[in-house]
C-alpha cells in the first residue's frame, strides 16, 4: 500500500531521503504544469518548481501535519508563482509585442511554425493550434489571482476549501473569485463556447 | 430565489460538488430562471474548453536537478552531535560528568576533623575536677593574685571577705 503523502513527508522529516525522491516523483509533473502555466515559460516552471522541492525539503524538520500536504506544497507554488508573474509582468509584455508565431509551446519545444512542413491534416492542425492558443491566450488574460484559482481548481482538482487556504482567502470569497474568472473565460472564448454548445 | 444568490453555486453545481439540499434548490430554480441555466450551460463549455489543453512533461534532467539542489544543502546537527567524530571524546566527558556527581553525593559525616574530636577528649578528661565542690569552693588561690594599689578601701575588705568564706 502506497504511503500517504504526510507519511512521506514524516519520513523525510526523519531523515529518510528516499521517501523526498518518492514525494518528487508523485508531484514533479502537477507542479511544473502549474507553474508553466502560470508563468507561461517552460525554463521558469522547472526552475520554480525545483525552488519549491527545496523549500519543501528545507522545512522537513519543522514539518507539522496540521494540514494537507498539497495544501503547503501549493501554496508555496503560488506565492513563488505570483511573485515571478508580477516581477516579469514588464518583461512579458515586450517579449509578447515581438514573438514570433509559433506552434504549440505546451509541447515543451516552441518551435516556430514551419508552414512548409507537409502536415498530412495541415488545415485540421491549424485549426487545432489557433483553438488552443485562443484558450491558452484567455487563461494568460486572466487576472494572476484568478488564473491560479482556475488552475487549481480546473487541473490540480483540489476542493475549494484547500483552494482557499492555498489562496489565503475564504471559501465564500474563492468561489466569488472563480465564478468572476470563468464570466471572463465565458466572454473571451464566446466563438468556441457557442460551438461547444451547438 | 434571486439569481444573485446563485452565481456561487453555478460552478459548484458544473463540478457536482454541491450539498443535497443546496442541489435541489438550484436544480429548482434552474427550472424558472433561463438566465442562470444559460450560465450554466456556457460555463461547462468553457470547462470542457479547458480540458482540452495538454499537459507538458518535465525535462528529464528536472530530477537530477532537485536531486543535486538536495545534496548539496548543508546537513542540520544536533548540539550533541559534535562529538560524533569521536567517540573517546565523548567517553571522557562522560567520565568526567560521572566522577563528578559521584563525589558531590558522597555524605560529609563520613569525614570527621582531628581537632573536633580533640576538643571533645579536653571536655570529657576535665569533667571530675568541674564536678569536685571541694576545689570550687576553695578560693585560696585568689590570695595569690596581686593586689591593686590605688584603692585602699578593697585592701581592707579583701581579708575580711576570705575569713568570712
Amino acid at each position: 500500500m502506497a504511503r500517504s503523502d504526510v507519511q512521506l513527508m514524516l519520513d523525510v522529516k526523519a531523515g529518510d531521503d528516499e521517501s523526498f525522491a518518492l514525494l518528487l516523483h508523485r508531484y514533479r509533473s502537477p507542479l511544473v504544469n502549474f507553474l508553466y502555466r502560470m508563468v507561461r515559460n517552460r525554463e521558469q516552471a522547472e526552475d520554480l518548481a525545483q525552488e519549491v522541492f527545496i523549500r519543501v525539503y528545507r522545512a522537513r524538520e519543522e514539518y507539522v501535519p496540521s494540514a494537507k500536504f498539497t495544501t503547503w506544497l501549493f501554496r508555496i507554488a503560488t506565492n513563488l508563482a505570483l511573485n515571478s508573474v508580477r516581477d516579469t509582468r514588464h518583461q512579458r509584455m515586450e517579449l509578447s509585442l515581438d514573438a514570433p508565431i509559433t506552434t504549440d509551446a505546451e509541447d515543451g519545444d516552441e518551435k516556430t511554425l514551419d508552414v512548409a512542413d507537409k502536415h498530412p491534416d495541415i488545415e485540421q492542425h491549424l485549426v487545432e493550434e489557433a483553438r488552443k492558443k485562443m484558450i491558452r491566450h484567455a487563461i494568460d488574460k486572466l487576472p494572476e489571482k484568478q488564473r491560479a484559482a482556475v488552475l487549481l481548481h480546473k487541473y490540480q482538482e483540489l476542493d475549494y476549501n484547500e483552494i482557499a487556504k492555498i489562496m489565503e482567502c475564504s471559501e465564500s470569497a474563492l468561489k466569488s473569485l472563480l465564478f468572476r474568472a470563468y464570466e471572463t473565460l465565458r466572454v473571451e472564448l464566446a466563438p468556441l463556447v457557442a460551438g461547444a454548445k451547438a | 430565489m434571486s439569481c444573485n444568490r446563485m452565481e456561487n453555486r453555478i460552478l459548484p453545481y458544473v463540478d457536482g460538488r454541491l450539498k443535497a439540499g443546496e442541489m435541489k434548490e438550484m436544480e429548482a430554480h434552474l427550472k424558472t430562471c433561463a438566465a442562470c441555466e444559460l450560465r450554466v450551460n456556457e460555463f461547462r463549455a468553457v470547462s470542457g474548453l479547458l480540458d482540452e489543453l495538454p499537459q507538458i512533461v518535465p525535462s528529464g534532467a528536472f530530477d537530477a536537478r532537485v536531486r543535486a539542489r538536495v545534496a548539496a544543502e548543508p546537513v542540520k546537527q544536533s548540539w550533541w552531535s559534535v562529538f560524533a567524530p569521536s567517540p573517546r571524546v565523548a567517553f571522557a566527558a562522560s567520565m568526567l560528568l560521572l566522577a563528578t556527581v559521584w563525589f558531590g553525593s558522597r555524605p560529609s559525616e563520613m569525614v570527621p576533623t582531628n581537632t573536633g574530636v580533640e576538643q571533645e577528649a579536653q571536655v570529657v578528661s576535665d569533667l571530675p575536677v568541674l564536678e569536685n565542690m571541694d576545689v570550687l569552693s576553695n578560693f585560696d588561690a585568689l590570695s595569690d593574685l596581686p593586689q591593686p594599689v590605688s584603692d585602699e578601701s578593697n585592701q581592707q575588705q579583701q581579708p575580711d571577705t576570705n575569713t568570712e568564706m
